[in-house]
């Protein structure tokens, strides 16, 4: 139960002289219930390597398996892998369409063709789980703001209850409180449903507390694929390919240049400062606390 | 799809073509269309061909991307080849039931089609070698003397512009917005007319209301660049004739002047 | 001479429901005095709604104040015949780079604004190709705009407000869609401009990294100004920023989380080079005393 893709490659505009290699022999293997953070700066294939995993591009190389199921076969159901694997764009408050929120949501559910009771039942809970409020369901999603209307975006495709959720860079454009409305909600939803999630972000500090994984694209190819600490242990290498590891971490190994004996691999505020005060000495008393409830 | 639309798609490099006065490429595209309804016999086409490969290779401009600007009209192409392959009455080469190709028909069908395509490659050349800035800003040169009878020339012109610099950010929107809907499972594809009909919905009024954005945008954009209609604005690139565009108007004359010799006395 | 010079300023939004008939007034910007000098970088801090994007407005004369005053460059800008004068001493760059690039080409859209103020062809010219160089986007003259990358984009943008000669330009959250290398190119781009040319610069943003270069910080709340000063100060007040909900940066947040703990720094570190000297003089003094 898991996607799988083997030597995957994509090729915009193929045989002309705007020909691109968006993915250049990728694999990768998704188990269920993963929470993955995908990276990568603008144009380094990340947007194109979602958009295989439900099918919407057609890899030009490669094969790519879901549940075991090689989905280039000619008599896959793209349909079924489409509302299982949920795709959330870029700007998904950009397709909201409907004359009121509830309606937008239904849309979805719909279209798999289900009985009305289930596709308004789906809606509703999809609403609370983006965290709309059923105060809102009767309004135009036009009147709301950035951030709602962007949740609203989100119920529509989790009404379809994929198992699979990728959120293409869910965080653009909001500001540090709708920002952090968002990845609180996710986060969320993941710990009710246990659904496999994918985040794209172009940023390491928005998806480090959240994410079990973190997948680093460049130029089309899979850089580093490990646990966050792992991942911005390469502080050089994410600074060549032009991401920032987060703040923490670039902290953490001056300081430890300086002869701090300080963990290199603390990416929060929390684990540093734990880590600061060990070093001066001055972490008698958090020891102790903790000394009692080990006891 | 929709991105396979070369017209108004500007090629980047450096020719004497691209250099040329957009009222000289906008005149000698007319021009060239109508010597094209002018020429009525084979050494005529053969000439209105040759002249049009030899501006193809002076404008530097692949010949692949005046192809592509084809594909759009594949569909007229082939209505107008089938149309004058059957419906032209004459002397019968095959027969089939009722429906007869003649040799009249094939000459002409194969006419129209060598006209058609040579007459889109001719204009794609203009879009090819000229920014649609420029070109708006030679129509609206040309068309100036119309000022005097209040038609507002810069006004038309400002806003043609605008829609071609828009025309493949809204595109890709539609690319955009078409994939998310997808990914909902919307059905662009299949359902009778109205079902599709109805279908398109969810794809046009997101596409509208990221246009009214955008165009409420770039409206306060312009705005606040100082934008005020025509009226005391300069120009960056003026439209200055110069020897180049003097030379290329004599060769449009002398081209004409063969094309009504070769294209039609010739004929008897 | 403070080329801004904003008193009392309130800006009201009417809302009106579907038959047209008045709702209710919003105020979008709430007595806000604002004094700029000449050749200063300033940053206006807030949310979405906080009422920073209208104040921005109203030093282009894009909004005239519904009460208060608002004098740019010594010129009344509710003042109908100065409205141009307004726009061209104070230049205003967008968030959204696909919206207000107007040019086919990238020089074409440089020499937008000087061709609407008539400026004659030959200083155009030589007006696009300094402004181009001073974004550093000079190679790129004869592009599309279609095909540059958003950071790119932005700094089409600032060139062409550049070439208008304005003594100020008022960036509104220029890099909100943009990805991290974008954001640094039109960050950098802002402070040259600021120090190379001494254009004053308004920046308005969500970004708390990105204010830490500017002389003075405004926080905005519901349309008031609710914290100012320097940015050390502004980051003093973590507490404050947090309740507002705004980001301070994590070296920041961990310098203040140590000094609760007990570890003696002084307010308002902004880089983790700051902090990491601090520590060592921490970790000196604690010698010291051993």
């Amino acid at each position: 139960m898991a996607i799988k893709l083997e030597h995957i490659s994509y090729v915009y505009e193929a045989d002309t002289e705007l020909s691109v290699k968006a993915l250049d022999d990728v694999s990768l293997e998704i188990p269920d219930g993963q929470f993955i953070g995908l990276i990568g700066h603008t144009g380094s294939g990340k947007s194109t390597l979602v958009q295989h995993l439900n099918g919407l591009l057609k890899a030009t190389d490669g094969k790519l398996y879901y549940n075991g199921e090689n989905i280039y076969d000619k008599d896959f159901d793209m349909k079924k892998l489409r509302s299982q694997v949920g795709l959330v764009f870029q700007y998904p408050e950009h397709q909201l369409f409907e004359i009121d929120v509830f309606s937008d949501v239904c849309f979805g559910p719909k279209n798999l063709g289900l009985p009305k009771e289930e596709v308004e039942a789906r809606a509703k809970k999809a609403l609370r789980q983006a965290g709309i409020e059923e105060k809102y369901e009767k309004q135009s999603p036009f009147e709301l703001s950035g951030g709602q209307k962007r949740r609203v975006a989100i119920a529509g495709v989790l009404a379809m209850q994929p198992k699979v959720l990728i959120l293409d860079e869910p965080t653009a454009g909001l500001d540090p409180k709708g920002r952090d409305e968002i990845l609180g909600q996710i986060s969320q939803l993941r710990k009710e449903t246990g659904m496999t999630i994918i985040l794209v972000s172009h940023s390491m500090e928005d998806v480090a507390e959240y994410v079990d994984r973190i997948i680093v694209m460049n130029k089309g190819k899979v850089k580093f694929d490990d646990v966050p600490k792992k991942v911005f242990s390469h502080v050089n290498e994410l600074e060549e390919i032009g991401l920032a590891a987060p703040q923490m971490t670039y902290l953490m190994h001056y300081l430890k240049k300086e002869g701090f004996d300080v963990d290199e691999e603390a990416g929060t505020v929390e684990e540093a400062k734990v880590s600061i005060l060990k070093a001066l000495g001055k972490d008698r008393e958090a020891q102790k606390g903790q000394g009692g409830r080990a006891c | 799809m929709l991105r396979d639309i070369t017209l108004g798609q500007y090629y980047q490099t450096d020719s004497v073509i691209h250099r040329l006065d957009p009222r000289v490429k906008l005149v000698a595209t007319l021009a060239y269309i109508i010597s094209l309804f002018v020429a009525g016999n084979v050494p005529g086409y053969i000439l209105a061909g040759l002249f049009l490969a030899w501006v193809i290779h002076m404008s530097k401009v692949p010949f692949r991307f005046m192809v592509k600007g084809m594909k759009a009209i594949v569909f007229l192409l082939c209505l107008t080849v089938v149309f004058n392959l059957f419906l032209t009455p004459g002397t019968p080469v095959v027969s089939i039931w009722k429906i007869s190709i003649t040799e009249e028909g094939i000459a002409i069908a194969v006419m129209m089609a060598v006209r058609l395509c040579f007459l889109i490659i001719g204009a794609s050349i203009m879009t090819l070698t000229t920014t649609p800035n420029n070109l708006t800003d030679g129509l609206e040169k040309l068309l100036n003397p119309l000022k005097k009878v209040r038609v507002p020339v810069h006004e038309v012109s400002m806003m043609m512009s605008i829609a071609l610099r828009f025309i493949p950010i809204l595109m890709e929107e539609t690319d955009k917005i078409m994939k998310a809907q997808i990914a909902r499972g919307a059905d662009f594809e299949s359902g009778n007319l109205i079902q599709r009909a109805k279908n398109m919905v969810p794809l046009l009024v997101p596409l509208f209301i990221a246009a009214f954005r955008r165009a409420n945008d770039l409206a306060m954009a312009m705005e606040a660049r100082c934008y005020r209609g025509g009226d005391g604005r300069t120009k960056m690139k003026p439209l200055i004739y110069k020897k180049r565009d003097r030379i290329a108007y004599l060769v449009l004359i002398v081209y004409m002047i063969l094309m009504i010799v070769v294209g039609r006395i010739l004929m008897v | 001479m403070n080329i801004i010079e904003a008193k009392k300023l309130v800006y009201e939004y009417i809302r009106r429901d579907e038959e047209g008939n008045i709702e209710g007034v919003s105020r979008a910007v709430d007595g806000v005095d604002l004094s700029v000098n000449q050749g200063e970088f300033i940053a206006i801090l807030g949310h979405n709604g906080s009422g920073k994007s209208t104040l921005a407005k109203h030093i282009n004369a894009l909004l005239t104040p519904t009460e208060g005053t608002i004098f740019v460059d010594g010129k009344d800008t509710s003042d109908e015949a100065n409205i141009w004068d307004v726009r061209q001493s104070a230049g205003m760059v967008f968030q959204n780079p696909d919206n207000q690039i107007i040019g086919q080409v990238v020089e074409e859209d440089v020499g937008f604004g000087p061709e609407n103020m008539g400026v004659p062809t030959k200083e155009i010219w030589e007006r696009v190709e300094e402004s181009l160089k001073a974004v550093g986007m000079y190679a790129y003259r004869k592009h599309s705009p279609n095909k540059l990358s958003g950071g790119q984009k932005q700094r089409v943008s600032i060139a062409g407000v550049l070439a208008m000669h304005p003594k100020c330009i008022i960036l509104d959250e220029p890099t909100a869609m943009l990805d991290p290398n974008g954001r640094k190119e039109v960050i950098r781009a802002a402070r040259a401009l600021n120090q190379v040319e001494g254009v004053t610069v308004i920046l308005i943003t969500h970004y708390m990294e990105e204010v830490i270069y500017a002389d003075r910080v405004f926080v905005m709340d519901e349309g008031k100004v609710v914290l100012q000063g320097t940015p050390r100060e502004v980051f003093s007040r973590v507490e404050k920023l947090k309740g507002l909900r705004l980001d301070v940066p994590q070296v920041t947040l961990l310098a203040y989380e140590l000094q609760k703990a007990g570890v003696n720094l002084p307010d308002g570190i902004l880089t983790p080079e700051e902090l990491a000297e601090e520590l060592k003089k921490v970790r000196q003094s604690e010698d010291g005393r051993q």
